[in-house]
């Protein structure tokens, strides 16, 4: 399978939680908090389960909690479909 | 409180007759009719085909990018219709105290199609396709909350659900709240009913005109009465302190909340009669008003023979038979439920400004029995100092609000 890439992590950001017109996603946002992008805890639970839905791969809620950046989704997301 | 009664400061409209305060009132004054075919969706197999929907609104560009996935298309409107009533307030909810500023709307229909999106990904593809926003998007509380995060409004919030009653209600808790000590509170409410769903759910209370000829559909008071027309969208208030009001440097004054009152209707069966007419005498002493003293009254319009009777018989007991001039410009709206008394109260706090009464429109053969003043066709021009508005909610609310000039 293809790598989930920070591409396809923007396109399911954008789903997921729409455009915010103070933030611009197409930068470099490898490190930068989904709360400084404005994503609360309840948009980050629609991000993952919108990546478990389309990319099938399963990240429990207390997981969730703890993916703080698009780097750690990418990290998490890439070694599980690894594992699986 | 400064113990004045509150004031309006401030409107914004999202409905059939317009975006904005000033389309919506030309728009009634012209008399325009704004009920048509449902174009939500295909309505055209559903006993009931009309509404009055809000043509020319998109959340694209208008709500926030972040809350428009988020939240209902009953949520979108109030969004746009508070920043609408905040800037036509001049006020700048940062420079205010935050907890001193409340937000209390009404809501009848919750997020109807938001939720019907979620059940029927649910049945169709199962638990794992329904959003996370499905929690706090659908219930009747979801608009006062946007509003209060979006706005740094953490006064005291709430809701009232009391169908079409509600936003009187909405109305009266924001009085509360300022005598609690509150300086401004986010009052009204819209609604969104039109999702397959939605209309259903209003079918079932066996009151909406079947009629597919708009101009036919939703006549009160008139001996072709048949129903009623839904339309979706409303109006929010902004009701302060009026002390506060002048000590901010508030420039408009629409009107003061002179007085209210809420009646229940006794069970179906009883002998006892319905409850709206207390709510009207209850209502004008709160106000410290006599009948004579008003100008003009809303009239909730139900269009249903019975329920047009039973207000026409309400108003003429309390003012007189032919006494005082009644109107309903819901007749070009449709019914919006939770948003409907917070667009009356709009239009009667114009009307006020203005000194003119807008019309009933298409009734053009009123039941001679019944002993109001029913202003059709024309607006009428009058000086109006105090309007009332009235609201029934099914299930049997009652509601009564008296506004005054400033």
């Amino acid at each position: 399978m293809k790598d989930f890439d920070l591409d396809d992590l923007r396109k399911v950001m954008l789903i997921s939680a729409g455009v915010d017109e103070g933030i611009d996603i197409e930068g470099d946002i490898l490190d930068t908090s989904f709360t400084d992008m404005g994503f609360d805890s309840l948009a980050v639970l629609e991000l993952v389960s919108r990546i478990e839905r389309d990319w099938g791969v399963a990240v429990p809620d207390e997981v969730a909690s703890d993916l703080k950046t698009p780097g750690e989704v990418l990290d998490y997301v890439n070694r599980r479909a690894g594992v699986n | 409180m400064s113990g004045a009664a509150p004031v309006v400061t401030g409107v914004g409209v999202v409905a059939p007759t317009g975006l904005g305060v000033e389309e919506h009132w030309a728009a009634t004054l012209r008399g325009t009719r704004r009920i048509d075919t449902i174009s939500r969706f295909d309505a055209s197999s559903y006993p009931v085909s009309l509404a009055g929907e809000v043509q020319a609104f998109t959340a694209a560009g208008n709500v926030p990018g972040r809350l428009i996935p988020q939240t209902d298309h009953w949520t979108h409107m109030a969004l746009v219709a508070t920043d609408m009533a905040l800037s036509d307030a001049g006020v700048d909810p940062a420079d205010l105290p935050e907890y001193e500023m409340g937000v209390v709307t009404a809501s009848s229909s919750g997020g109807v199609e938001f939720g019907q999106r979620e059940i029927q990904e649910l049945w169709s593809k199962g638990a794992r396709y329904v959003g996370a926003y499905q929690s706090i998007a659908w219930f009747y509380a979801a608009t006062t909350g946007q509003i209060s995060i979006r706005h740094g409004m953490r006064g005291p919030c709430g809701v009232v659900v009391a169908e079409q009653a509600g936003a009187l209600e909405s109305l009266a808790q924001a009085r509360r709240v300022l005598e609690d000590g509150a300086r401004l509170v986010v009052s009204g409410g819209t609604d969104a009913p039109f999702s397959p769903y939605g209309l259903t759910c209003q079918i079932a209370n066996g009151r909406l005109s079947s009629r597919r000829d708009p101009q036919r559909a939703y006549l009160p008071f008139d001996t072709d009465a048949n129903g009623y027309v839904a339309g979706e969208g409303g109006a929010i208030l902004i009701v302060e302190d009026a002390e506060k009001a002048r000590e901010r440097g508030a420039e408009k004054v629409y009107g003061v909340i002179a007085g209210h009152a809420a009646t229940f209707d006794p069970a179906p069966g009883s002998e006892r009669p319905p409850a709206l007419r207390r709510a009207i005498e209850n209502a004008l002493a709160d106000a410290g008003l006599a009948p004579g003293d008003v100008d003009v009254v809303f009239a909730d319009a139900a269009g249903v023979p019975e329920l047009d009777q039973a207000e026409s018989e309400a108003i003429a007991a309390v003012f007189g038979d032919r006494a005082v001039p009644v109107t309903a410009p819901k007749t070009m709206t449709g019914r919006l439920y939770a948003g409907g008394p917070a667009l009356d109260i709009v239009t009667a706090l114009l009307a006020i400004r203005d000194s003119i009464i807008p019309a009933t429109v298409g009734v053009s053969d009123p039941v001679p029995g019944y002993a109001i003043d029913l202003v059709v066709h024309e607006p009428r021009v009058t000086e109006v100092r105090t309007a009332m508005v009235l609201a029934r909610g099914y299930g049997g609310f009652n509601a009564a609000l008296v506004l005054r000039a400033p």
